[in-house]
C-alpha cells in the first residue's frame, strides 16, 4: 500500500467523519469510482447512495448519503453529503415505507433517493 | 407614604420576578452554548463549500448559472429578515428591524422594488404595519428545539422558486452575527447573485484548480452546487441568529435580574426605615400620653 488518504464525510450540520484509510469507494453520479492515494484532482457530485471506507483490507464504515459532492486531490478526499446516515442506522421499515410512497407519487429524484436508500439496507 | 403592608408586598413581587429573571438566564446561557456548538459543527461543511465554490467560480464561464452571476437587473430586491420567535431578549429583535426598515427604505428611495420574507415572528410583527403587502413569506421557528437545516433549506428553495421565476432579481439577508454573548451585530448579506470569494484567494488556495478533473462537468457541478450553497449560508445565518438569540437573552436578563436586586434593595431600606419610625412614632405617643397623665 502505497499510504493512506484523509477522509473527510461532511454532512450540513456536523463533521461526520475525519481520518486516514486506504480506499474510499463512492456514488458518483456518472458511475461509482474509487479513491486511493495519489489520485487525480476531481470534484464530483454524487448520487444517493453508500460511501464504502476500507482500510487495512475491509471495509471499516458505510455510510448512506443522499447525494453531494466530493473533492478529491491526490492526498485528501472530502465528501460533501446532504444527509449521511451509517448504514446500520437505516430504519428498513421506514425506508422501505417511504419507497412505496415515492412509487406512488410523480418526484423523480425521491423515488432515486427512496430506492437507493432500500437498496443500500439490503447489500 | 405606602404603608408597610404595600412595601411588603412589592418586595415580594420584585422578588418572584428576579427569580423569574434569573431563571430565563439560566435557560438563555444552557441554550447559548448549544447554539453555539451547533454554530460550531457547521463551520466545517460551509468552509468546504466555500472552498469549492471558490474553486469553480474562479475558472467560471459566461453561460454560468444565472444563481452566481444574477438576472442582469436588479430592479426586484427580496429582503430575508431572520429575527426571534420570542421578545424578552434585549434590543436583538428590534435592531434587526430597524435595520431592515433602513434597507427597505433606502431601496425603495432608489426606485427598486422590495419583497419581504419574514423568518421568525418578531420580525413580520415589527414590520407588518408599515411593510405588510410586501411580504410575500413567512416562516416561524417556534416550536422547534433545534433548528435543523432541513429549516434553512425550505427557505432557501422557496427563496430558488421565486428566483426561477423571475420575481426577484436579487436577494439579501439581514440577521444578527454572534461576536460574544454582549455583543451581536446586525448584518446584510447579499444571497444572490452569489458573492464570489476574492479572487486572489480563491486563486491562492486553488493554485491547482486549473488541474482538477469535472465530472460531469463543470456547469453542471455548479449548478447543483449554488441552491446548495445557498442553503448552507441560510442555515449559518440562521444558526448565527439564534447563537445571538440567545447570548443578547442571557445579557437583557442578567441585567434584569441584577435591576430586580437593586430595587429590592431599595425597598427593603425604605420598608426599614419606615418600620422604625412607625415604632418611633409610637414610643413617643406611649411616652406623651404618659407624661399627660
Amino acid at each position: 500500500m502505497a499510504g493512506k488518504i484523509t477522509f473527510e464525510l461532511v454532512s450540513p450540520e456536523r463533521l461526520v467523519l475525519s481520518k486516514s484509510v486506504d480506499m474510499v469507494i463512492m456514488p458518483g453520479s456518472e458511475g461509482e469510482f474509487g479513491v486511493l492515494v495519489g489520485h487525480a484532482p476531481i470534484l464530483a457530485t454524487l448520487d444517493p447512495g453508500v460511501v464504502a471506507v476500507h482500510d487495512g483490507g475491509q471495509i471499516i464504515d458505510r455510510i448512506f448519503v443522499a447525494g453531494g459532492f466530493a473533492e478529491v486531490t491526490a492526498e485528501r478526499c472530502v465528501v460533501l453529503a446532504e444527509d449521511a446516515t451509517p448504514v446500520k442506522n437505516i430504519d428498513v421499515v421506514a425506508a422501505a415505507s417511504a419507497l412505496r410512497e415515492a412509487e406512488a407519487g410523480t418526484d423523480q429524484a425521491a423515488l432515486k433517493l427512496a430506492r437507493a436508500r432500500v437498496a443500500a439496507t439490503q447489500r | 407614604m405606602a404603608s408597610l403592608k404595600d412595601l411588603r408586598l412589592r418586595i415580594r413581587s420584585v422578588k418572584s420576578t428576579q427569580k423569574i429573571t434569573s431563571a430565563m438566564k439560566m435557560v438563555a446561557a444552557a441554550k447559548l452554548r448549544r447554539a453555539q456548538e451547533q454554530a460550531e459543527a457547521a463551520r466545517p461543511y460551509a468552509e468546504r463549500m466555500a472552498r469549492m465554490i471558490a474553486t469553480l467560480g474562479a475558472g467560471v464561464s459566461s453561460d454560468a448559472p444565472a444563481l452566481l452571476t444574477g438576472t442582469g437587473s436588479d430592479k426586484v430586491q427580496l429582503v430575508i429578515v431572520a429575527t426571534a420567535d420570542r421578545g424578552l431578549c434585549g434590543a436583538f429583535n428590534s435592531s434587526i428591524i430597524r435595520d431592515a426598515r433602513l434597507m427597505i427604505r433606502g431601496l425603495q428611495a432608489s426606485g427598486k422594488i422590495v419583497k419581504l420574507y419574514c423568518v421568525g415572528r418578531k420580525g413580520r410583527d415589527g414590520l407588518r404595519k408599515e411593510f405588510g403587502d410586501i411580504i410575500v413569506e413567512q416562516m416561524e421557528l417556534a416550536g422547534k428545539k433545534k433548528l435543523s437545516f432541513a429549516d434553512a433549506n425550505m427557505v432557501a428553495q422557496k427563496v430558488i422558486a421565486l428566483f426561477d421565476t423571475r420575481q426577484i432579481d436579487s436577494a439579501h439577508i439581514i440577521y444578527a452575527r454572534f461576536r460574544s454573548a454582549i455583543a451581536q451585530t446586525v448584518t446584510r448579506q447579499q444571497l444572490i447573485p452569489v458573492p464570489l470569494p476574492a479572487l486572489d484567494a480563491g486563486k491562492a488556495s486553488g493554485g491547482a484548480s486549473a488541474l482538477y478533473e469535472y465530472e460531469p462537468d463543470e456547469d453542471a457541478i455548479l449548478a447543483a452546487l449554488l441552491p446548495r450553497n445557498l442553503s448552507v449560508q441560510i442555515y449559518k445565518a440562521l444558526l448565527e441568529n439564534s447563537a445571538s438569540e440567545h447570548g443578547a437573552r442571557m445579557t437583557a436578563m442578567d441585567n434584569a435580574t441584577r435591576n430586580a436586586g437593586d430595587m429590592i434593595n431599595r425597598l427593603t431600606l425604605t420598608y426599614n426605615r419606615s418600620r422604625q419610625a412607625q415604632i418611633t412614632k409610637e414610643l413617643i405617643e406611649i411616652i406623651s400620653g404618659a407624661e399627660a397623665v
